[in-house]
């Protein structure tokens, strides 16, 4: 089916006004950095968007002394002050939304729809959720008795990833402070940029300083977040590899610990599901963010009664995804957020290609600049391949068949990794069947990438620990 | 003539068996004053990896029970329990009064935890409202396999660390107080005897500091408890370890055991599962 001719349609940038370089946020202002600066690009066109100051160990110390001291004030405020300073900050996003939508995209690279219809929404909605919470802690049924209302921690030390950057520092920044803590927040590398805009937002809120300090720089800063002895609780969102080493760096030290790591979620189509639902809940559940997403359906388990059906209308709709500009309203994958991002996808589909699988793409004009890899399905993968195993954190899809609930369940399962699934079929007691035995933290059924502020998401296994949204969400930020 | 007692000899509980250590080997345990009370098995690191494959044939049947079953079943441990008071009492040694108050602590707590079964999900699952469309639920489910090293106290101590373990599902294995290691094999007889399914616990007796390093590092554990470790190098040593599979770990705490405990050693070794459904006709 031939793609159809759209008219450009960008948005424009002029709502975001970029500075040349950008210092630190410590208590309550923007200081230099010690390190050496680093540049962070546009992946879509790999212009330079500014200079980030990198912290080092002393300055990650200034600013977790910032937070120490902020702790004091902040956690003696009545719940309901603090709720209205976060649902302050949470008008302020609205108000901005789309500045920071831009700016999000500019610097990750993701479709501007996305970002404005998925990313800030979200980011709003986090900020009014745990605004709510913070005078409710008593409510939330810690199952405590004769201690009165739980008590936050301290400082935490949050080191974020660059998929999805604001949102992330949403789920990790709203609920500390609606416990009471304060906050040290390394955002990535590769993505500082809407973090340090947040930064002003929380001064035009007149947030107290030293309640929220924002460290930029690449992984030592991170580690230098982590390890510092006045940080009471560590928050991480990234892969597994680095989280295995957080706690190992966390081991013996008693902070508080979460950790929402990679997956190779298994997204599973029965013979009887609606297929055009299904097709569509398949390609959201992997293009969706360029598959920059931990809890992506990165394994299409279809039954082998419908595979060819199945994966003839899912070639017919990757066809029709249109890949580029993602400032362009019209763009449904945007550009892989980094150089050494696109080499690790490459490599990994190179090795599904060279152990046998077989690989295919829709025919898809990249741009000649910037960084981009074009929606990918291998099929006639089998579980032992490298494709089946490995979180490629890309737009590849690997698809494997299955007989029987019980072998879905059985392949499914078969990952170290468990952080969501997905499940597809018309049968209401087979959905109900699935879900209690597939082993992840969050179970889509005819559905697939939703995201609440209500709803508890974390994984099993070696997807980490802890839950952040919801009701489950407090516990990572309270003395329980 | 004074009749000769006939000793019990103490050995492991592996998959619902009693056998001696692999090893061949075993160790001497005194009473407090210092009386030689029996030999009893020095497990090794394959009796460690023995245990955790039966926790691990184990889990689904035992996380597949129905919570009202697994109450029975904890319940029933209970009732076995109470017919032992004072068998339990002369283990424990010490003052005969003092020692039954903490037999009757166990079974009490015991009976606690049973009726926790079919009221966790209750309690720490949810309904989450969400913005869109959709049914969406948390509930609790069994994190899997988890090691406890057990505390000091040998009888309540076990007890309070075990069922809140096994009554959401999982399966263990406890390596039992070293110094004080008999009353945890007893215990072993007791839950042989009340329908709890072999090796949903399984009791290992010997030197936490060989053992607990091994079931830290063993990648088809899901949980560790370091409740009763004492050593800071130890919890280190086991921390680390326990970060290859991303083990949850409880942290070593001075607990005291007859206060309410509260639903944080249910919840530790949960995980949280979120099914999203959309609402449409």
């Amino acid at each position: 089916m031939a793609i159809f001719e759209y008219a450009p349609a960008p948005e424009s940038r002029d709502v975001v006004t970029l500075r040349s370089s950008y210092g630190l946020f410590i208590n309550g202002e923007f200081v230099e950095g010690s390190g050496k600066p680093f540049k962070t690009v546009n992946p879509a066109t790999e212009e330079t968007l500014a200079e980030v100051a990198a912290a080092t160990s002393d300055d990650v110390d200034r600013a977790v002394q910032a937070a120490r001291k902020a702790f004091g004030v902040w956690s003696a405020l009545p719940g309901s002050e603090r709720a209205k300073y976060l649902f302050r900050i949470a008008r302020i996003i609205q108000e901005r939304a789309r500045e920071l939508a831009v700016l999000e995209s500019l610097d990750n690279g993701k479709p501007i729809r996305e970002s404005r219809d998925v990313d800030l929404p979200l980011v709003a909605a986090h900020f009014f959720y745990y605004a709510g919470w913070a005078d409710k802690l008593q409510y939330a049924g810690f199952g405590r008795t004769g201690q009165g209302a739980p008590k936050p921690l301290g400082v935490a030390g949050q080191v974020i990833p660059w998929n999805f950057p604001l949102l992330m520092l949403a789920w990790k920044i709203a609920p500390a402070l609606a416990c009471g803590n304060t906050v040290v927040l390394k955002p990535a590398e590769t993505t500082p940029l809407t973090a340090l805009l947040f930064a002003d937002i929380c001064r035009q809120a007149e947030l107290p300083p030293g309640v929220v300090n924002i460290v930029t720089g690449a992984g030592d800063t991170g580690a230098a977040v982590v390890a510092h002895p006045d940080v009471d609780k560590v928050a991480f969102t990234g892969s597994t590899e680095v989280g295995r080493i957080i706690a190992r760096a966390v081991a013996g030290t008693g902070k508080k610990l979460t950790l929402e790591l990679g997956g190779k979620a298994a997204n599973i189509v029965f013979d009887d599901a609606a297929i055009d639902q299904a097709v569509e809940g398949v390609v959201n559940g992997i293009f969706f963010n360029q598959g920059h997403v931990c809890c992506a359906g990165s394994r299409l388990l279809v039954q082998e009664s419908i595979h060819d059906e199945l994966l003839d209308a899912l070639k017919r709709r990757l066809a029709t995804l249109r890949v580029g500009d993602p400032l362009d309203k019209n763009t449904d994958v945007g550009a892989i957020n980094s150089a050494e991002q696109l080499a690790k996808i490459r490599r990994l589909s190179e090795i599904g290609e060279s152990e046998g699988a077989e690989r295919w793409s829709p025919a898809c004009e990249l741009p000649a600049k910037g960084f981009w890899f074009p929606p990918t399905l291998f099929t006639g993968v089998a579980q032992s391949h490298t494709v089946a195993r490995e979180e490629i954190f890309g737009p590849v899809l690997s698809v494997l068949t299955f007989r029987t609930p019980a072998e879905a369940v059985e392949k499914a399962n078969n990952t170290p990794y468990g952080l969501s699934a997905g499940v597809w079929t018309e049968k209401g007691s087979r959905i109900l069947w699935m879900a209690e035995r597939l082993r992840a933290g969050v179970v889509w059924a005819n559905t697939f990438n939703k995201f609440d502020p209500a709803s508890p998401f974390g994984g099993y296994k070696e997807s980490g620990f802890g839950r952040e949204g919801g009701l489950h969400g407090l516990e990572a930020y309270l003395d329980v | 003539m004074s009749r000769l007692s006939v000793r019990k000899t103490y050995k492991l509980y592996i998959g619902g068996a009693f056998p001696r250590s692999e090893s061949g080997r075993s160790y001497p345990v005194t009473s407090a004053k210092g009386e030689f009370l029996a030999n009893a098995s020095l497990a090794s690191r394959k009796d460690a990896r023995d245990a955790v494959v039966a926790a691990r044939k184990a889990f689904a049947g035992w996380s597949g029970a129905t919570p009202y079953n697994r109450g029975q079943i904890l319940y029933r441990v209970a009732e076995m329990l109470e017919g032992r008071r004072a068998q339990f009492a002369d283990e424990l040694g010490g003052g005969k009064r003092a020692a039954l108050e903490r037999v009757d602590a166990a079974i009490d707590r015991l009976v606690w935890y049973a009726g926790w079964s079919d009221k966790v999900a209750a309690v720490l699952g949810a309904a989450n409202p969400v913005a869109g469309p959709y049914l969406n639920l948390s509930t609790p489910e069994p994190g899997g396999v988890i090691a406890i090293v057990a505390p000091a106290d040998p009888l309540l101590g076990l007890v309070s660390v075990v069922a809140p373990a096994i009554v959401t599902g999982n399966t263990c294995v406890v390596v039992a107080s070293e110094s004080a290691p008999l009353p945890a094999i007893t215990f072993s007889e007791v839950l042989a005897t009340s329908d709890l399914p072999g090796g949903v616990v399984n009791v290992l007796t010997g030197r936490q500091a060989e053992l607990a390093p091994w079931l830290a590092a063993h990648m088809d554990v899901n949980g560790l408890d370091l409740t009763g470790v004492a050593d800071a190098d130890l919890t280190l040593t086991c921390e680390q370890a326990a970060a290859e599979n991303l083990k949850r770990v409880t942290r070593p705490v001075d607990e005291d055991w007859t206060a309410d405990p509260g639903v944080g050693r249910m919840a530790r070794f949960l995980e949280t599962k979120t099914v999203w459904h959309p609402i449409g006709v």
